[in-house]
């Protein structure tokens, strides 16, 4: 058991109980709150995987951005506790299950797949460079990041349109 | 070095404490931030994916994941902000005009 | 060959004439519908004549029965039946009857229907019915025969049920054809072990087959026993014999020139013919001809005790069908086919005569049956009354009428045949005297005495041209008709039973003349049997009568030895139960509709429960998703998830 076992584990530990703990929290702020936790555990995962950019952008963007919307949201509309009314039927008798089952499943499956076995064993881990992935984001995969700028500005547009106001 | 393994099992359960959370929560925000611990976990196994076999693609595709998750977000919540108006509730039971 | 090369045109005439009236006739005017039926009768007799004298000439030639294959009707595996037409002297004999006899009751019918609802019909069926009759007798394999016996058992359901808006006759209707048909299962199970045994329907491959099999002990119940015994029980039911006879006395409710055609002269001799033609098979199983020689005896008995006492005119004559009926399949049975089929010609002639006069009485009486309200017509109707005392005369067998020459040579068959010859005799001898008990008491009640009706209310006249002029030709063909076979001792020739010889020859085993003395004690006795059947019937009935209380043994012959009853307890009533609570109640309304209306109600049941599915509730609509997406990737990944699920985990 060396240092980066110890740091996954512990940093493994803080996004679980950071994703429970969305489920648990009964206002919405709470459960947004947690879901930064969780990003920041996943940034710091993808650290120690040696993905520095991704990193970045995970705690810039997501973290920086998109759950600070979500924050925004929640204040604006005023969002308070959740009701307590029971669960639905189905979603309790087949929700629990079901989320037990798809975990399980996609978890065994990962581990015991014969393309999980082929993996190389586990190597040192490099560092991918800033620069190796920008060649390759523009170079490679140039076409995908103009459709997504276009899908950036699509999501725009829409967003104007939506908080136009009725006159 | 860390086995793949652990971060696929970690993805996993990310993925499933998502699906819970989509399944058992009420509240619209609640359910959309589901959606994107989804995203994350998913994200993660890419990102291990990537480490493993040594080539950075996977990295890629998880920037286009962000970015995605960032545009839908801005929609989403726009339109979020308006059901809420009109229904004057955050609960998503009272988004049932399909409801026999 | 004309005639004998295209065969079919003797059955195709009558169908022509039934098919143009039936489609066309309904606002035809009387004479046209008439005279189509009578031209497509009176050709179809003509190319009989024909065909007879054709075949004559081929026979003298060829020696052999002429058969002609038309068209092969079915082909399956080994079975081929086909619309093959054989010609022979039997076949002389039958076509002629049929057609002839037909055609002087068509001429008959449309004086007595005249006035009828429904003029075309009558014809129609009538001239069906002689299409079947005639596929029937020309028939050269067993499935074509079957194809007219049913054919004529089908008009005979349309005909007795002619006035249909009468219940009663709709239930006669009903009654022949169902009684009909119980017979025509056994025939069937004989004709299927024919197959079976011979590989073949068709007569003649049958015979000269069967011809080489020896033949079968008596008390052997082998296959060719079986096979004679079912096609006899087939035979029961169309010549209704015991115990298949029922139908025939409901069947008067049809019009008399119908009780005429089809209950006395043709259908119900079509079971005589069958036989005789299968003489072969009888011959060579012993058991099964004694069977038939013993239902014909009991039968001819058993049905002039009935008809000593019924007070309805053609119920009389029903039940005289039945008995003379009886005479033609003892003499069958005892070996003597061609005296058989004799006495079925001249039956022909003065039955059908019989029932053409009676229904000459019926319309001179205004429509009354009920002899104890008649009397005294034979001053009133002279030639009714004299034609149907010809054919009293014939059928009680009094020189030189044509009865007497064939009952005659039944009686001595029977006594000489081998097992029990004394008893048939003797009871044959006793339906004799029986026979000429109730015909003469027939004569006496309609046509002596005083009337017993309302003199006003009725006037009696005689029956147009067109119904006395076929019953002259009858009463002389009675008179006459016998006298194809003068038996050799009163200085005549058997010409009849020359004729048939090469037919049914074979079949002559026991018509053996004992020596002259014998037959002239025989023929001596037959005429004192019906003189004293005469003398009894004039003794009581000479004097008025009136109709006296039922009681006793009268009860119970007035009463049909209520058989009738009998069958409904015993046999009728509990099918009805049968198929009123357990095919019906249990099996239709409980199984099958209960399966069908199951499949919609689970088919609704199912839909109740799935509508709730959509809910309108995103979140249930996740779950669903959810679910499919499960199902989805196991699926797809069953390689791999499949070890983990039975597995575990390693």
């Amino acid at each position: 058991m060396n240092a980066s076992m110890v740091i996954f584990f512990v940093l493994a530990a803080i996004a679980v109980s950071g994703a429970v703990s969305l489920i648990i929290q009964r206002h919405p702020i709470h459960s947004a709150l947690s879901l930064i936790v969780v990003m920041v555990a996943l940034a710091g995962l993808y650290l120690l995987m040696g993905a520095e950019f991704v990193a970045a952008v995970q705690i810039i963007v997501y973290g920086g951005a998109i759950m600070v919307l979500f924050i925004f949201v929640i204040m604006l509309l005023n969002a308070g506790e959740e009701e307590r009314t029971s669960f639905s039927k189905l979603a309790l008798y087949a929700g629990i299950p079901l989320a037990v089952a798809v975990t399980g499943l996609i978890a065994a499956a990962l581990v015991n797949s014969q393309t999980t076995a082929a993996l190389p064993p586990a190597a040192p881990v490099t560092l991918t460079s800033t620069r190796t992935l920008s060649t390759l984001l523009f170079t490679d995969f140039v076409y995908p990041f103009e459709l997504t700028s276009f899908l950036i500005l699509v999501a725009i547009l829409g967003a104007l349109v939506l908080a136009q106001r009725e006159d | 070095m860390i086995p793949t393994n652990y971060y696929l099992v970690l993805s996993a359960i990310l993925f499933g404490l998502g699906i819970v959370a989509f399944v058992f929560k009420r509240n619209i925000l609640t359910i959309f931030m589901a959606i994107e611990l989804m995203l994350n976990a998913v994200n993660l196994a890419f990102v291990a994916f990537s480490q493993s076999l040594g080539k950075p693609d996977g990295e890629v595709f998880v920037l286009f994941v962000i970015i995605v998750a960032a545009a839908e977000a801005a929609v989403g919540l726009g339109i979020i902000i308006l059901t809420a108006r009109n229904r004057r509730s955050l609960n998503v039971e009272n988004v049932n005009l399909l409801k026999l | 060959m004309p005639i004998l090369d295209h065969l079919w045109i003797i059955p195709l005439l009558p169908l022509l004439g039934s098919a143009i009236n039936g489609l066309l006739g309904w606002k035809w005017p009387n004479k046209a519908v008439h005279s189509v039926a009578l031209a497509s009768t009176a050709l179809s007799f003509a190319c009989a004549l024909e065909a007879a004298r054709e075949f004559l000439d081929y026979y003298d030639q060829f020696h052999h029965a002429f058969v002609k294959q038309f068209f092969t009707w079915i082909t399956a595996g080994t079975l081929r039946a086909g619309f093959d037409l054989q010609f022979d002297q039997l076949t002389i004999v039958m076509v002629l009857v049929v057609t002839g006899v037909g055609f002087l009751i068509h001429i008959y019918s449309t004086g007595y229907m005249a006035h009828e609802e429904g003029y075309f019909r009558i014809f129609s069926y009538l001239n069906l019915f002689m299409f079947f009759m005639l596929i029937l007798v020309l028939a050269a394999n067993y499935v074509l025969l079957f194809v007219g016996w049913e054919g004529v058992g089908l008009c005979s359901y349309l005909l007795i049920g002619f006035y249909n808006l009468r219940k009663s006759a709709t239930d006669a209707g009903n009654k022949a054809f169902i009684v009909n048909r119980i017979g025509d299962f056994a025939f069937l199970l004989g004709i299927f072990l024919l197959f079976r045994t011979f590989h073949s329907v068709d007569f003649t491959t049958i015979f000269d087959h069967a011809a080489s099999l020896p033949t079968e002990a008596m008390g052997q119940f082998g296959t060719l026993t079986v096979v004679c015994i079912l096609l006899f029980i087939g035979a029961t039911g169309k010549s209704a014999q015991l115990p298949l006879y029922v139908w025939l006395p409901d069947a008067m409710e049809g019009p008399t020139p119908v009780s005429a055609l089809i209950h006395a002269a043709t259908m119900v001799t079509a079971g005589v013919y069958m036989v005789a033609r299968s003489h072969v098979l009888y011959t060579h199983a012993p058991s099964a001809l004694y069977i038939v020689a013993i239902v014909g005896c009991a039968t001819a008995f058993f049905a002039a005790t009935i008809g000593l006492v019924q007070s309805d005119i053609k119920k009389v004559l029903a039940y005289s069908t039945v008995s003379q009926l009886g005479y033609m399949f003892l003499a069958c049975g005892v070996g003597a086919f061609s005296a058989g089929i004799f006495h079925l010609m001249t039956h022909a002639f003065f039955k059908a005569l019989l029932f053409l006069a009676a229904g000459s009485v019926i319309h001179a009486m205004g429509g009354e049956q009920d002899m104890w309200r008649m009397g005294g017509l034979g001053s009133k109707i002279k030639i009714t009354f004299m034609s149907m005392l010809f054919a009293t005369l014939a059928i009680t067998g009094f020189p030189p009428f044509a009865g007497f020459f064939s009952k005659d040579a039944i009686l001595a068959a029977s006594l000489n045949s081998q097992h029990g010859g004394k008893v048939l005799y003797a009871v044959g001898l006793a339906a004799a005297i029986l026979t000429s008990f109730y015909m003469f008491r027939l004569m006496w009640l309609t046509f002596w005495g005083q009337p017993r009706y309302d003199q006003h209310q009725v006037h009696v006249h005689e029956s147009p041209l067109n119904m006395t002029i076929p019953l002259i030709i009858l009463a002389l063909l009675s008179l006459a008709g016998g006298w194809f076979a003068f038996p050799a001792l009163w200085g005549g020739k058997d010409y009849f039973s020359d004729f048939l010889g090469p037919i049914l020859g074979t079949g002559e085993a026991a018509s053996v003349v004992a020596g002259h003395y014998l037959e002239l004690t025989l023929s001596g006795v037959a005429v004192i049997a019906a003189t004293l059947g005469l003398l009894v019937a004039w003794r009581m009935y000479r004097k008025d009568v009136k109709q006296g209380p039922s009681t006793g043994l009268h009860e119970i012959l007035y009463r049909k030895y209520y058989v009738d009853e009998l069958y409904h307890a015993v046999v009728v009533g509990p099918l009805v139960w049968l198929s009123r609570n357990v095919l019906w109640k249990v099996i239709d309304v409980g199984l099958i509709d209960g399966t069908v209306n199951g499949i919609a109600h689970g088919t609704s049941a199912v839909g109740d429960t799935v509508r709730h599915t959509q809910s309108g509730n995103a979140r249930s609509y996740a779950v669903w998703v959810l679910i499919g997406a499960v199902v989805v990737f196991v699926i797809i990944f069953w390689p791999i998830v499949h070890p983990v699920l039975f597995g575990g985990l390693r």
